[in-house]
């Protein structure tokens, strides 16, 4: 099993809905966020383009964090979450360095904090909470070894492309272009 | 022209707008680090050379100051870690893909050997030193035995420690700045060179005082070599990597590096060394002070300017 995510970054409009129903699902502490969004625009007056994308965990296959963890705290879960275990983190920060993509950040308890892809919900068989209250229906969220899953059929038809591929972490959150 | 904002706002206490996770005990550890696998390095090679009695400060005195860099350095360590009862966890792994797993466990290694190193020399320092008990002089005449195997495991591990605090860094891609296998050779240099330096202001005749400072010499020619070899590198590679050297070729760190670290660290101090070789009477003071002030400042603005470097997308 691979769980994967694609966004679909011509239906989202960035209303952060996803954002705020990750800070209440997941009892985010006051003045933090596990995912957030992202307005890009490229080009030069008249001639721009614009792209809105909804960014968390890449939950890579290649994650620089669990590799960089002296304690093994952060360590893949079923299906290649990246989670990190609260009482085997000391705090030390090299996950959060290590993070191309900043979606790590220190928890006011100490442990370093970070998307889940809502692991809690996936083992009752609920998608995360980001995917399942977006109004535009842009989330996408399966098993990507499963060649049926909405996952796997979106990223089959449309053209999609992940963050920094350059920094080699294998990211497993597509954004579809 | 692109322009990147996060709309939905995200402001992740030490996350943005840039990273700071890590601050002054990160860097201070580093320093020290580096200073005490310098000092343990030329004393484990000094004694393997069978130099001991004509280099004493470098065998006998300068190692007594170890073992407190390296619980300064631990101290700095445990400050900085966010989850401190948990610190524990460090030392029921043993993560080989993990430089902070390797640095731990190499100081674990490096800090008894150093106080056994302090133990077998206390004599030296005070010479009416009677151990208490019966085991303990059986112990000291044990590694009295052994003391060049001991300076074998030291000037081994002396140098994984120097390396290792460049490699702490380098090992991160996501930060381009630090993201260069020269960081571990330039740290375990600049480590080397403040360690020849403090040896050279503690030595004892004036043998091992020219010998330290052509060793200060040498050592410093290396790292501006390497510190050349730095910059082609940033500038040969990807588009990351070239924004990550601005920072110090007209950006916001250009100044307090090239001028604090390059000039007053690394240039100064060559000058002074070569001087008092040629005869001048340069107090060794001088190269001492400003070597470390290069030393630390450099870790400093290294940890600092490399969490302001990232890759942009």
């Amino acid at each position: 099993m691979r769980y994967a995510m694609a966004i679909d970054t011509k239906k989202c409009v960035g209303c952060s809905d996803c954002v705020v129903a990750c800070q209440t699902e997941n009892n985010v502490p006051i003045g933090y966020c596990r995912d957030w969004v992202v307005e890009v625009t490229d080009g030069t007056y008249p001639q721009l383009e614009l792209e809105i994308r909804s960014e968390r965990c890449n939950h890579c296959s290649n994650a620089p964090c669990v590799r960089c963890c002296p304690t093994g705290a952060s360590h893949y879960a079923e299906g290649g979450i990246v989670l990190v275990t609260a009482n085997k983190c000391i705090g030390c920060g090299a996950c959060i360095a290590s993070c191309p993509y900043d979606a790590r950040f220190p928890h006011p308890d100490g442990h370093v904090d970070k998307c889940t892809y809502c692991n809690h919900r996936l083992l009752e068989g609920l998608k995360p909470a980001c995917v399942s209250v977006c109004p535009t229906k842009c989330m996408y969220f399966g098993d990507l070894d499963d060649p049926n899953s909405e996952v796997s059929r979106i990223i089959k038809k449309r053209k999609w492309k992940t963050l920094i591929p350059e920094a080699g972490t294998s990211p497993e959150l597509y954004f579809l272009i | 022209m692109r322009e990147e904002i996060i709309v939905s706002g995200r402001m992740n206490h030490l996350i943005d707008p840039y990273l700071q996770i890590w601050h002054w005990p990160i860097p201070f550890y580093l320093f020290v680090g580096g200073l005490a696998a310098g000092i343990l390095f030329f004393a484990a090679l000094m004694t393997i050379r069978g130099k001991e009695e004509q280099y004493t400060a470098a065998t006998r005195y300068a190692p007594f100051i170890v073992p407190f860099l390296l619980v300064l350095g631990l101290g700095a360590l445990f400050i900085d870690l966010n989850h401190k009862p948990y610190f524990w966890r460090l030392y029921t792994t043993l993560r080989l893909e993990s430089p902070m797993s390797w640095g731990a466990w190499t100081l674990m290694v490096v800090t008894p050997l150093s106080i056994i190193w302090c133990a077998i020399n206390i004599r030296y320092i005070f010479p009416k030193w009677q151990w208490p008990y019966e085991w303990l002089k059986n112990l000291d005449a044990f590694f009295v035995k052994h003391k060049m195997t001991i300076a074998w495991v030291m000037i081994i591990s002396s140098t994984i420690l120097g390396i290792y605090t460049g490699i702490l860094f380098s090992a991160f891609n996501a930060r381009p700045l630090w993201n260069t296998s020269i960081l571990g050779p330039l740290f375990l240099a600049s480590g080397l060179s403040a360690g020849a330096a403090v040896i050279a202001f503690m030595g004892k005749t004036h043998l091992e005082k020219t010998t330290f400072a052509k060793i200060d010499l040498l050592i410093i020619g290396i790292e501006l070599f390497l510190i050349i070899h730095l910059f082609m590198g940033f500038l040969a590679s990807s588009q990351v990597q070239i924004e990550a050297a601005s920072l110090f070729l007209g950006g916001e760190y250009t100044a307090p590096f090239w001028i604090f670290v390059v000039f007053l660290g690394m240039v100064v101090p060559a000058i002074l060394d070569f001087l008092e070789l040629r005869g001048y009477p340069i107090p060794t003071v001088l190269p001492m002070i400003l070597v470390l002030f290069g030393s630390i400042t450099f870790r400093f603005i290294i940890a600092f300017a490399g969490q302001a470097s990232r890759y942009l997308y």
